[in-house]
């Protein structure tokens, strides 16, 4: 029974995805439906106030499952990137006819995915984990079923999330093969060839997911087929996912071969920074040109790990949480717009915006300001604090890549920034507006503010997450 | 509390004006009144700073993110407090001086100018590194949204190009702020100050605090997005620009440069003093050769920030001095000599030289108006630039005698480009059209006339500035002596 408490809030969340898979069937009329979102959000805030109302660490189900301060971080930011990614998407669905019980569904039990993976401690139960995230993932992007880019975004995303799956699998393998064990607190002593080559592919199945460079090609394409709502999630959750993941696996079953792994996420986080911000500048597509942000903010967050520090760790959280509102809300911002009942999701869909909303243009202006780490933003401070971390760790020449595509990034940030307050508007293209995704938006721009005006109290709770680095 | 007031005035101000309905007359009000409470506090803070404050008055300190030792700490000395009435004062000029230049989306306009002057008090103000560079870096949005957005024809380009300079330098000052706080485990500049660092370490720190600085000031060989900028924003950015943007990288090396570096600083001078004076000489050529009155300006500003940076440099009391009421100078004269352009601009509809001539026929109090300030940029005994350049000259040449006499060609080169501008503009066979050449506003009197008293009140008694700035620059200057003879 105790064993089962550590999982309620993944409980609670799963629960709430069958409720709404089942009441989707006699729930027929408009006023009725609204009872879907109602439940999913009611299991996630369930969920958040088991999470929060729990302080002990402890471990269950025989040492699989861990609740520690990296357990509770994790949940928070996967609930809170659910919650928002819920009211995000329901006007969109609502508007295009593609609400479904099961969107809702889906959505939650890769939250459920994601929340398992910051748990774990069994690399067993990190690859279900990783494939209950990943599974719903590849469905939401096939959601738009009667478009054909939906449905090659959703094969693609299946096709190469099952090679980064067999790939993680067969590092698992190697490292079983090794050490005989999958416990991640037993592998700690172990070394040898077998197991270095496992954790290498171990290393690259999480990149896959991630979206690291040169396992990203992946993303752009995924994202612009995509439904709206569903890209700006899936950006969002998958590298929570892998994050969490990569922060159990690193400290925990690598200390031994810390001079291999740091070197190696080092040059990783750099390709993916300087890739993914060059490849963001060519793009005049909105989606496309998120999904390269999306890849070089992977680049931002390895950076953390990289240091392998407790500031590192903290950093790496921090600028997580910063990352998840500024994209969410970028995302949302557009999700907020149509083009003649399509996707608004060109530059160019963005001109006259100032006029037409001017709050929704300020707060695209500031999570732009925020992707690029201008003060006063969450992104500011999340950056300041990774740089802080690379260079406290002697990774100067990292803290030095960061900085200099920063600088690069400002050009394809501003230019969206800019078209937003300078263009003429398109002919076709309207704020649709919607109650739900106007709150998602305006609760993400609140946080990117909050964020880097009064840091301080969110970064001390972020550092309970520290305590796994020994 | 009186300069988190300071601060916080203008950018709640802004908030309220985003929040107003869009009705012009209202906005306009709410911004003039914040711009004018803005500068009453920072004329009572002026006022009341005791002359013979060699520190910091009105320090005040909060935890702001604990975990990275950063704080919000603010405080005044002799060196910002001249700027900070500066900035105070050019903002309401500003707007007066250009009240009809803007007519499309004001509130916004309005919204971005009250912020900006709350990120720049913010830049002078801060205590913190970490403070200090989120306002250095929070400057940069409304700039970019200015040049971009009310700019001329070629503002995409010049907004991004301002934006990527100015940013390039700072992310390397980011990089040596995070250092500096590893090596000495605080960002505590008043705790700064007093920590000695290696000489070793200072060298690669002062260069990556310095880029950043060069860059806004903006040093000769990287000054090249500077005529872009100025010459693209509307005429209240250009004035804003050049005459509280460009002091904010002069304010770093004073401040930071040389006060938390001062070895490394001794080191690099012969450099920077030389690179200086290249630009004073390069800066006045390339003005020369300007059809385009507004780049003649822009030019100029590059030739008269030559002397700030050379005065910053020779380590003589009297240099700095001068650099710090050379500051203050090219941000009144500059930023007047930009609003004269945007005077004429909004009758002639062009900034040709070739296209006027006689404007001191049909607008004659415009004309007196305007030579007033032309002199003063020009440096004539009388006015402010006089004892600016003067003091920095002084400063040169007991530092060192030939930097001093180049600097001295730059002062005669100003004259003569300035003077054969406002001849060519202003007097001359009647070349403009009378009727499109109509009167002065009120409006624009009042900030031209306000520039020019207080340009006359520099030039004729500057001793309360001086008086003011002595002490901690007295105080700045010992440090830096005594650390040249730890070098040698």
């Amino acid at each position: 029974m105790n064993d089962l408490r550590t999982l309620l809030p993944e409980i609670l969340v799963a629960t709430a995805a069958t409720a709404v898979l089942f009441a989707d069937l006699p729930l027929r009329t408009p006023v009725q439906r609204r009872l879907l979102l109602w439940l999913s959000l009611g299991g996630v805030f369930l969920a958040l106030w088991a999470t929060l109302s729990e302080a002990a660490s402890t471990a269950a189900f025989d040492g699989m499952i861990i609740r520690d301060g990296l357990t509770r971080v994790f949940r928070v930011l996967v609930l809170g990137v659910a919650a928002v990614g819920l009211v995000l998407s329901r006007d969109y669905l609502v508007r295009t006819g593609l609400e479904r019980g099961e969107y809702y569904a889906l959505l939650l039990f890769s939250a459920v995915g994601a929340q398992l993976l910051a748990a774990s401690r069994n690399l067993l139960l990190t690859f279900l984990a990783l494939e209950l995230l990943s599974v719903p993932l590849y469905v939401l992007a096939a959601f738009a079923r009667h478009h054909r880019s939906s449905q090659e975004a959703g094969l693609k995303y299946f096709l190469l999330g099952s090679f980064a799956s067999g790939v993680f699998l067969y590092g698992m393998a190697l490292v079983y093969g090794q050490a005989g064990t999958l416990d991640l607190a037993r592998l700690g002593g172990e070394d040898g060839l077998l197991l270095r080559l496992g954790a290498g592919l171990l290393l690259v199945g999480l990149a896959y997911k991630a979206a690291v460079v040169p396992f990203h090609a992946w993303a752009p394409d995924v994202y612009e087929g995509s439904p709206m709502p569903a890209a700006a999630y899936m950006s969002v959750i998958a590298k929570v996912g892998a994050i969490a993941a990569l922060a159990r696996l690193i400290p925990l079953a690598l200390p031994g071969l810390v001079d291999l792994w740091r070197p190696f996420v080092a040059v990783l986080s750099a390709m993916t920074m300087v890739v993914g911000n060059l490849g963001a500048l060519w793009q005049r597509n909105l989606k496309r040109m998120l999904a390269y942000s999306s890849i070089a903010h992977a680049g931002y967050l390895l950076m953390g790990l990289a240091a392998g520090t407790a500031t590192g760790l903290v950093a790496s959280a921090y600028y997580l949480a910063a990352y998840a509102l500024m994209q969410l809300g970028a995302f949302g911002v557009l999700v907020l717009l149509e083009r003649m009942g399509l996707e608004a999701d060109e530059v160019q869909d963005l001109g006259g915006l100032g006029d037409r909303s001017p709050a929704l243009a300020a707060a695209f202006v500031l999570f732009m300001a925020s992707l690029v780490g201008i003060p006063p933003t969450a992104g500011f401070v999340g950056k300041f604090y990774l740089f802080t971390a690379a260079l406290e760790a002697g990774l100067g020449w990292l803290a030095l890549v960061g900085v200099a595509t920063s600088v690069v990034s400002v050009a394809y940030y501003l230019r969206a920034a800019y078209a937003a307050y300078a263009d003429e508007g398109r002919p076709g293209v309207r704020v649709v507006g919607g109650w739900w995704a106007g709150a998602g938006v305006a609760v993400a721009a609140l946080g990117v503010l909050l964020g880097g005006v009064v840091g301080g109290p969110v970064i001390r709770w972020v550092h309970i997450a520290a305590g796994v680095i020994p | 509390m009186m300069l988190s007031a300071l601060v916080l005035l203008p950018i709640l101000g802004s908030v309220v004006v985003m929040l107003l309905p869009r009705r012009e007359e209202l906005l306009r009000a709410v911004a003039s009144i914040t711009f004018l409470l803005t500068l009453a506090l920072a004329a009572w803070l002026f006022w009341a700073f005791p002359p013979e404050e060699r520190g910091f008055r009105w320090v005040e300190r909060v935890p702001w993110i604990p975990a990275l030792g950063a704080s919000y700490q603010l405080g005044v000395d002799g060196i910002s407090l001249l700027l900070v009435l500066l900035t105070a004062f050019l903002f309401p000029v500003a707007l007066l001086g250009t009240w009809d230049a803007v007519r499309q989306r004001v509130k916004e306009y309005l919204s971005l100018l009250l912020l900006l002057e709350g990120a720049i008090l913010g830049t002078f103000l801060a205590l913190d590194l970490v403070l200090f560079y989120v306002f250095w870096e929070a400057v940069l949005i409304p700039m970019y949204f200015l040049i971009g957005l009310w700019g001329g024809e070629r503002r995409r380009y010049a907004a991004v190009k301002f934006f990527l300079f100015t940013m390039a330098g700072s992310v390397l000052m980011l990089l040596g702020i995070i250092v500096l706080y590893l090596r000495t485990g605080t960002f505590d500049v008043l705790r700064l100050l007093q920590t000695p660092l290696p000489p070793q370490d200072q060298r690669w720190l002062f260069w990556a605090f310095t880029a950043a600085f060069a860059i806004k000031v903006p040093l000769f060989p990287l000054h090249t997005w500077l005529p872009d900028a100025h010459v693209e924003a509307p005429t209240a950015g250009s004035v804003i620009l050049a005459g509280l943007l460009l002091k904010m990288g002069a304010y770093g090396l004073l401040r930071y440069g040389l006060g938390l570096f001062p070895q490394a600083a001794r080191e690099a001078a012969s450099l920077l003093s030389l690179l200086a004076v290249v630009g004073i000489l390069y800066g006045g050529a390339v003005a020369f050769a300007q059809q385009d009155i507004k780049k003649l300006v822009a030019y100029s500003s590059i030739s008269h920030l030559g002397f700030v940076v050379l005065g910053t440099f020779v380590f003589t009391l009297q240099g700095m001095h001068g650099a710090l009421l050379q500051m203050v100078n090219h941000g009144l004269s500059t930023g007047g000599l930009f609003l004269l352009v945007g005077v004429l601009y909004e009758r002639a509809h062009t900034r040709q030289m070739d296209a006027f001539g006689g404007v001191a026929k049909v607008m004659p109090t415009f004309a007196a108006l305007s030579l007033f300030i032309v002199f003063s940029s020009a440096a004539l005994p009388g006015t402010n630039g006089f004892v600016g350049e003067f003091l920095v000259l002084l400063g040169t040449f007991r530092a060192d005698v030939r930097l001093a006499a180049l600097a001295a060609g730059g002062v005669i080169l100003s004259a003569v480009y300035l003077l054969w501008m406002a001849q060519r503009v202003y007097f001359g066979p009647r070349r403009v059209d009378p009727d499109r050449f109509t009167p002065l506003t009120w409006k624009e009197a009042t900030a031209l006339v306000a520039l020019i008293l207080v340009i006359l009140w520099i030039g004729l008694y500057p001793k309360p500035l001086l008086e003011r700035s002595e002490a901690a620059l007295s105080l700045l200057s010992a440090r830096l002596h005594a650390a040249g003879e730890v070098v040698r």
